[in-house]
């Protein structure tokens, strides 16, 4: 079949190669698809693959981290706490009760959450553990197929959890206006913008007792302090800078304004949007050339 | 046509030289081995065939391409199999297969179609659906060669293929790899087993500190470096060297290991009498055929599992 294939384009009508062409296949008998730049392999698509099997067999054992834990923190904080801090009409942050204010910022911090879940042993574990990236990259895969096609992955499962966070916000009325689906992607995002540097330090550390460091001091006092939960401004403005150099708080003021709409004070012009957009692309950006380079000089040697 | 050719490779860490200026070349359709004890530089040497780790001197060419502006290609037409089998351990069996077939950009239903004559020949079959974990080391060993076939290579990599499998385990991989010789495949291999190498090999290189020490069949290696056959003496003594004076003269060489003394001879049957009748008594006493094991020994004053 290779051969009747290699000369289908030449072979006369109604022969073996013709066939076999209009079978549709650029593949050849050896398994070589072969694109017009030459490329060879499955690229990032068949590492997507790779991790949505896995994840396809694991997702029951993410269902509390990913769906659950940030309903309980909006339930929690929202309600139980809101019902402290607002009195009647009277709100905290004016003209917004405080469950629309966490479940704004609680979208981004998911995000957040879930990107680091995923960078971080899954990335050592491919690495050191389970030996998964050695096997990908003794295929046509390149390292640059191998972080795409993570990364990839990980914008999926981004795109679900903040997706869930956010129709759920919008049943409970916690989030109001067609707006709020926009922040959806934000969100996602700002996941990304996490998800690439983690992804980089990942592929860098040699002991896996580097995630306690980074969960302890980066994600969680970010989580924090990033405007989640109250405003920045109640901080000291030594605090407030690590605030601000978050991408964290740059997601949230994004998803806080598309979820609470046009109407409510923390509403952004146009140019904030823009460079909070900025600042989020930069870090996902410069992230995943840190990756890219990180992952290099660990699987090539 | 030479698949693998490379002249004055080199492969270095830092200060550490791995591989130090080798030269080889492997014919399409033979069964190459690359012999030496752990740290020879066996390894690196593979992982530069194989394209995953760049050369650091000398010339190498795999399937004619250089794997440094062509790394893709060459792996495309490739099978590995590494030291560790990294096999998706959560998946099942066809899905391993699946999804490394993906990578090699073969659709769904070219895998799908390969699957069963590949499981089949993997002797996996009815193993199709069970999750990778459970199954023996010998099955993970058999699904890795599978797994590395998907692609139909024409030249396939097995790095220590047969380590730390049991015997009988290690016998059906070797059959397996038979039929893949006799069918054409063109096998490239590292060992520390002496009777691996005499099993499967054409032809091998006996590598030590990065060099290549020597070359040939297994048969020429030990009939120019070895004797006929070997006696092997046991004493009960502390240090071996002590008892050499007394077999002196009845072999071509005598080596001293640290549990007994070898004796090098063309008639191992007629040196144990005339040990015999000089009145020396080892505890124990086996005339056996020489190995590749001796080879090395000769070639190194090492044995090749330390």
């Amino acid at each position: 079949m290779s051969r009747a294939h290699e000369q289908g384009p030449t072979a006369p009508p109604g022969s073996a190669g013709e066939v076999a062409s209009v079978g549709g296949s650029a593949v050849d008998d050896a398994g070589r698809a072969e694109t017009p730049t030459g490329r060879v392999g499955g690229g990032w698509r068949a590492v997507l693959g790779y991790w949505l099997a896995v994840y396809k067999r694991i997702w029951r054992s993410t269902v509390i981290s990913s769906f659950l834990a940030p309903l309980l923190y909006l339930a929690g904080m929202g309600y139980g706490l809101g019902a402290l801090i607002d009195s009647g009409d009277r709100t905290a942050v004016p003209g917004v009760p405080y469950v629309a204010f966490v479940a704004t910022g609680l979208v981004a911090a998911q995000a957040m959450m879930t990107a680091s879940a995923e960078t971080t042993y899954n990335v050592f574990g491919a690495i050191k553990w389970l030996r998964t990236y050695d096997a990908m990259l003794v295929t046509p895969l390149r390292v640059v197929d191998l972080v795409r096609g993570h990364l990839v992955y990980v914008l999926m499962r981004l795109t679900l959890v903040a997706g869930v966070f956010v129709l759920v916000s919008l049943v409970l009325r916690a989030m109001d206006g067609p707006l709020a689906l926009a922040a959806v992607p934000v969100a996602v995002l700002g996941g990304l913008s996490f998800a690439t540097p983690i992804y980089a330090f990942s592929a860098t550390i040699q002991r896996e007792e580097g995630f306690n460091v980074l969960q302890r001091f980066v994600i969680m006092p970010l989580f924090l302090f990033s405007g989640t939960f109250f405003p920045l401004a109640q901080l000291p403005m030594g605090l407030q800078v690590i605030g601000w150099i978050s991408p964290l708080t740059h997601t949230v003021a994004l998803t806080r304004a598309l979820g609470l709409g046009p109407d409510s004070p923390l509403w952004l012009e146009p140019w904030r949007f823009a460079a909070h957009v900025a600042y989020l692309a930069l870090w996902a950006g410069a992230g995943y050339l840190l990756a890219v380079r990180a992952l290099r000089r660990r699987m090539v040697l | 046509m030479s698949l693998i050719r490379a002249t004055g490779l080199r492969k270095t860490f830092g200060d550490f030289v791995a591989v130090d200026g080798i030269d080889v070349e492997v014919a399409a359709g033979e069964s190459f081995g690359f012999l030496g004890p752990n740290g020879a530089g066996k390894t690196s040497t593979m992982r530069m065939i194989g394209a995953t780790s760049p050369v650091s001197g000398g010339e190498l060419t795999v399937f004619g391409m250089d794997p440094a502006s062509h790394a893709s290609q060459i792996k495309a037409r490739l099978g590995v199999v590494p030291q560790t089998d990294a096999l998706d351990e959560e998946l099942r069996v066809r899905e391993n297969l699946l999804v490394y077939g993906r990578y090699f950009g073969l659709t769904r239903e070219q895998v799908r179609a390969r699957t069963g004559p590949l499981l089949e020949f993997a002797q996996l079959t009815e193993k199709s659906d069970a999750v990778v974990e459970s199954l023996s080391g010998g099955m993970k060993r058999r699904l890795t060669i599978a797994r590395a076939l998907i692609n139909e290579p024409s030249l396939l990599l097995l790095d220590e293929p047969t380590t730390g499998l049991d015997p009988q385990a290690r016998h059906v991989l070797w059959d397996r790899l038979f039929r893949l010789k006799r069918d054409g495949v063109t096998l490239v291999l590292t060992t520390h087993y002496m009777d691996e190498a005499e099993q499967l090999c054409d032809r091998l290189v006996v590598m030590d500190h990065g060099r290549i020490v020597a070359e040939g069949s297994p048969r020429s290696l030990i009939a120019q470096h070895a004797s006929r056959e070997v006696l092997e003496l046991r004493f009960d003594v502390a240090d071996h060297a002590e008892r050499v004076e007394e077999v002196a003269g009845i072999a071509e060489r005598v080596e001293v290991l640290a549990d007994r003394l070898l004796l090098y001879v063309h008639d191992g049957d007629g040196a144990l009498e005339t040990v015999a009748a000089r009145g020396v008594h080892p505890l124990s006493a086996l005339v056996r055929r020489a190995s590749l094991e001796d080879v090395f020994l000769r070639l190194t004053g090492r044995s090749l599992i330390e």
